[in-house]
């Protein structure tokens, strides 16, 4: 099982198991992983599941959706590497995935 | 804060499961007890209307959290166990299984149920409600190619099943009593948008139709009469006019109670003991001066985030904007804000491309709601506008050629 790492805003680091098929947002929620909160449960609704992606794996999580563009524009502390971590699908090859979390979702 | 605190939360829905994992986010150390009705762990409504319903997701994706979640957070699920009575004076809780249980702190999350209507028929087997994973199961086993679905209702749940059904090769007609679809929730413009929408992809709406009777044959459905006499013959019928919060306990136990169950912004009922989250609520909405019942998701996790917040001694977080999604087709419909007080409708983009927002303002132009369908940015945009209170240019909104990310720099 692939395994990923959440970094949270003040620094503490949460390394758990990610399922492979499901999303990166549900390896979050599934772990109790504090700072993701996914009010919408996947529906990219409403984006508070915000993630930056380390720049090194941004090629091997995909790209994003135009309705996820159009979301995180909005999103606080947008930056080039954000995404919404329920629109990034787990697979073999994120094993070791390193992923930082803004100050908050709302 | 000690460890001797016990929580006990009345209610396992998506609410309930929410807040007593927040609980443990925020550092609670004492005993959580969660009672529900329902024999499963707290899992997500939303989809079984959408993605659960078509076969696109699984039982353990419905799920809240995963099954070992609660043991390793040491949250006592007693499931399949209805709190019969509250003592808000002894602080206890007494179940259907004859077991009183104390807590220091409560919180109801007690929901909703669907309205019922008073017409003969409701008995039929095949005639259905759809508010928890059982009533999804019944109806999926009752969908699929060449079946008839009849839809009692045009709100969201029958407009979604109806959506649904149609992926699934069933045809699905939706009977609405109102001239329009989403009547009670949703502005003229988007009500039109969805009924072209819909009867484009072949779902039949009867608007203005009053519903006689369920008619059936060896005790199952096999039509839904209407006023005007005429038959809508179908194989499954849903029923989903509505839905009524589960007060009753509150009310019997002395806490305070209007159309819901009365709370401030920290969720705190009557009693300071006692708190109250989602359906079953009648809150207060600081963006708009007035209380109100929602029933979403996000209220019922901003709730949950209020309550807890409160038990470990935090500040609650700053009132957001209500909000409300749903997936109808490829239509992918976001709303922000209620439209109280706005006088204004102003509609950027094009309904008939399926692309569009309807911006509801005040006389002096503050926003009050948008209803976006597949146009993201207007409903981001809108929760920042009406949160922030920005007074707006209306020749801007409809303007294609303005950013919305402009009009909240």
């Amino acid at each position: 099982m692939p395994q990923v790492t959440f970094i949270e805003h003040n620094g503490t680091a949460h390394t758990v198991d990610a399922v492979i098929g499901k999303s990166l947002m549900e390896a979050a929620v599934d772990n109790s992983v504090p700072g993701i909160d996914a009010d919408c449960g996947g529906a990219c609704a409403c984006a508070t599941c915000h993630v930056f992606v380390t720049p090194e794996w941004e090629a091997k999580t995909g790209d994003r959706t135009e309705a996820e563009i159009a979301m995180l524009n909005f999103a606080a502390e947008v930056k080039p590497n954000s995404r919404l971590s329920c629109q990034i699908t787990v697979t073999a090859e994120l094993d070791g995935l390193v992923v930082h979390m803004p100050d908050g979702q709302h | 804060m000690s460890e001797t605190e016990r929580v006990i939360i009345v209610g396992a829905g998506h609410g309930g499961g929410a807040a007593a994992a927040t609980l443990r986010q925020y550092g609670f150390k004492g005993a959580i007890t969660v009672i529900g009705t329902e024999p499963i762990p707290p899992y997500q409504r939303p989809p079984l209307s959408k993605a659960w319903l078509k076969g696109e997701a699984d039982a353990a994706s419905l799920a809240l959290r995963p099954p070992a979640f609660y043991e390793k957070a040491t949250i006592t699920l007693r499931l399949s166990t209805t709190v019969t009575a509250i003592d808000i004076a002894g602080k206890t809780v007494t179940t259907d299984a004859g077991e009183t249980l104390s807590y220091d702190w409560l919180i109801l999350a007690t929901g909703a149920r669907a309205r019922r209507l008073p017409i003969p028929g409701m008995e039929l087997s095949g005639v259905l409600e759809l508010r928890t994973a059982a009533d999804a199961d019944q109806l999926k086993a009752a969908l699929g190619p060449g079946k008839r679905l009849a839809v009692v209702g045009g709100g969201y749940i029958g407009l979604e099943a109806a959506a649904s059904a149609t992926a699934l090769g069933s045809s699905a007609t939706v009977i609405e009593r109102e001239t329009r679809v989403l009547a009670r929730v949703a502005s003229v413009e988007l009500s039109h948008a969805y009924q072209i929408a819909h009867r484009k992809r072949g779902v039949t709406i009867e608007l203005g139709a009053q519903v006689a009777a369920l008619e059936g044959a060896d005790g199952k459905i096999t039509g839904v009469r209407l006023g005007d006499g005429r038959l809508i013959p179908c194989d499954v019928a849903l029923v989903g006019v509505g839905a009524v919060a589960n007060i009753e306990l509150a009310q019997q136990a002395g806490i305070m109670c209007d159309m819901g169950i009365s709370v401030d912004l920290a969720a705190r009922t009557s009693d300071p003991s006692v708190f109250a989250i989602g359906d079953c609520t009648w809150r207060p909405l600081p963006h708009y001066g007035r209380d109100f019942r929602l029933e979403s998701v996000p209220n019922a996790l901003e709730q949950a985030r209020q309550a807890a917040a409160t038990i470990c001694g935090r500040a609650p977080a700053a009132p957001e904007v209500p909000w409300f999604w749903s997936d109808q087709f490829d239509l992918k419909l976001q709303i922000v804000g209620l439209n109280f007080g706005a006088t204004h409708t102003l509609v950027r983009g094009d309904p008939a491309r399926e692309s569009f927002a309807v911006f509801h303002l005040t006389d002096d132009h503050h926003l009050r709601a948008v209803e976006a369908v597949n146009m993201p940015d207007a409903f981001m945009a809108g929760r920042l506008l009406i949160a922030r209170g920005t007074q707006l240019a209306p020749a801007q909104i409809c303007d294609m050629s303005v950013a919305l990310k402009d009009l909240v720099a």
